[in-house]
C-alpha cells in the first residue's frame, strides 16, 4: 500500500518515467526497501486506472511513458499522510507470543528465552548503530530509516527487561490460590 | 594488541554471614586497547559494583583486577592513587564537574594533582577539550555550559594526558538522543586512538556503539555479544 503512496508522493514533484520512479523511491527509502520495476508499472497501472494519476503520450511502450499526479491524486496522498497507521489494536506480535508460551512450557527458563532474545536484538541493534558510526554524515533518508529501527529494537529491549521483572516478581509474589503453603514454596523456588 | 583491563572471576558480598549480599558472582570481563565494552544488566544487577572494582574505587571480596599488565592486589594504597590519577579517566551519570573551575581548569586538574606543572596541564587540557570540539567552551563555567556540553567537558577530563582506561556509568543518563550519541561518539574516538573503554548502562542504545556487550544479571555474566563487524544480518543493500 505505502508503494503506491510513495509513488504518487514523487509524480506530485512533476512528471516522471517509470525507471526513474524506481530509482528515486530507493533513494528516498534509504535504499533500504529495493522495488522490482514490474511492481513500479504495475502500481503505475493501477493508479492510472483510479484515476490518481495519468499518462502524457499514448505510447504503448511503458518504458517511454511519462506520468503525472491527478487532482484526486494529490487528495488523495494528503489524506493518506495525515491517516494513522493500524497501531490501535495490539499487533500479534510473535516474540511477546514466544515469551507467553515460554511461560506454560514446563522445564523451560523463561529468563533464559528472554535472554536470547535479547542478545539476539542487542546484536542487530549494533549492527544498525555500526552506520551511524562509520558514517556520521548519513544521508537524511538512510538516517530516518536507521533511527526508526533502533528504536523500535531498543523498545523490544525494553520489554524484554519489563518481561524481566516481571517474571522474577511474580515468582516472588505469593499466589492468590488456595493452594498449600508447601506448594507455594516450591513454586517460587522453580 | 595490549590489554589494558582483565577482570578475573571477580566476587563481591557486602554484609556477612545470613545477611550478605553477594554484588558480583565470579565475573570475567578483558579489554583490549582501542575497544569498547558494554556490561548492560537492570539496576541492581551490579554493573556499577564491577566498574569501581575495575577502577580500583573498591576491591573485590575474591578475584583479581589487572590494569596495564599490574595486579592491583600487589599494589600499595599510594600505587593505586597514582594509577587512577594516571591511566583511569571516569565519567559518571551526573558529571561531577567542579562549579569553582572553568572548563579547561577542569579538565587540567588531574595532571595538576599528579605533579604536572600548571602550564603543561592546561596545555593538554585544552588539547583534549579541542580533540572533543569545545575549544571554545574552555573559559566558560560548568553552570554556564549545557547538560550535553558538560558531559563532553567531563569525557575530556576523562582521556586528558595519558589515560588508557576509560569508565563511564550511564554516561547519557539525562541527556537527549542528541546529546548521548554524541557523548558515545566521543568515547569511540577516544577508543580509535587506543584508549580502553567500559560503558555500564541499561539502555540498549548505548551498548549497540560497543564492540562486545557483556550481559549482567544478578551479579553474574549471563551472556556477551561480540559479532564480527564485517557479519551482518540485516536484509538491506547497504550493509
Amino acid at each position: 500500500m505505502s508503494v503506491r503512496y510513495a509513488l504518487l508522493a514523487l509524480l506530485s514533484e512533476g512528471s516522471k518515467y517509470g525507471m526513474q520512479l524506481r530509482e528515486e523511491f530507493e533513494a528516498a527509502t534509504g535504499d533500504v526497501w529495493p522495488l522490482n520495476v514490474g511492481q513500479v508499472y504495475t502500481t503505475l497501472q493501477r493508479l492510472e486506472r483510479d484515476g490518481l494519476i495519468e499518462s502524457e503520450d499514448d505510447d504503448e511502450d511503458e518504458r517511454q511513458k511519462g506520468y503525472r499526479i491527478t487532482a484526486q491524486g494529490a487528495t488523495d496522498l494528503a489524506e493518506w499522510l495525515h491517516t494513522p497507521p493500524a497501531t490501535a489494536a495490539p499487533p500479534r506480535d510473535e516474540l511477546v507470543t514466544k515469551i507467553l508460551v515460554a511461560l506454560r512450557v514446563p522445564g523451560v527458563d523463561v529468563h533464559e528465552v528472554i535472554q536470547a532474545h535479547r542478545r539476539q536484538v542487542v546484536e542487530l541493534m549494533q549492527q544498525w548503530t555500526r552506520f551511524k558510526a562509520d558514517d556520521a554524515e548519513m544521508d537524511l533518508p538512510f538516517a530516518l530509516v536507521v533511527d526508526a529501527e533502533l528504536t523500535r529494537l531498543g523498545a523490544i529491549v525494553r520489554w524484554l527487561g519489563f518481561a524481566d521483572k516481571q517474571v522474577t516478581r511474580a515468582a516472588k509474589a505469593p499466589v492468590q490460590s488456595t493452594t498449600p503453603k508447601l506448594r507455594r514454596r516450591m513454586v517460587v523456588r522453580s | 594488541m595490549s590489554r589494558v583491563l582483565e577482570l578475573r572471576d571477580i566476587s563481591k558480598s557486602y554484609g556477612e554471614g545470613a545477611n550478605a549480599v553477594r554484588a558480583l558472582d565470579e565475573v570475567n570481563l578483558s579489554v583490549d586497547e582501542g575497544h569498547l565494552v558494554a556490561v548492560m544488566g537492570p539496576s541492581g544487577s551490579g554493573k556499577s559494583t564491577l566498574l569501581t572494582i575495575a577502577g580500583s574505587l573498591e576491591a573485590p571480596t575474591s578475584g583479581e583486577v589487572q590494569i596495564a599488565g599490574a595486579s592491583l592486589s600487589s599494589m600499595s594504597s599510594n600505587d593505586k592513587a597514582r594509577l587512577r590519577r594516571r591511566t583511569i579517566g571516569y565519567v559518571f551519570q551526573d558529571f561531577n564537574l567542579l562549579p569553582g573551575l572553568t572548563a579547561a581548569e577542569n579538565v587540567s586538574l588531574p595532571l595538576e594533582l599528579d605533579g604536572v606543572s600548571a602550564r603543561k596541564a592546561h596545555l593538554a587540557g585544552l588539547a583534549a577539550l579541542e580533540q572533543l570540539g569545545l575549544a571554545d567552551r574552555a573559559e566558560h563555567y560548568p553552570d554556564q555550559l549545557s547538560g550535553g556540553e558538560r558531559q563532553r567537558v567531563a569525557i575530556a577530563r576523562s582521556v586528558v594526558g595519558e589515560r588508557r582506561l576509560l569508565l563511564a556509568d550511564e554516561p547519557s543518563g539525562a541527556l537527549d538522543s542528541t546529546n548521548s550519541e554524541a557523548v558515545m561518539r566521543m568515547i569511540l574516538e577516544a577508543c580509535k586512538r587506543g584508549v580502553a573503554a567500559v560503558v555500564v548502562t541499561h539502555d540498549a542504545h548505548l551498548a549497540s556503539w560497543a564492540d562486545r556487550v557483556l550481559f549482567l544479571r544478578d551479579g553474574r555474566s549471563v551472556d556477551h555479544v561480540a559479532p564480527d563487524p564485517s557479519d551482518s544480518s540485516l536484509a538491506t543493500p547497504r550493509a
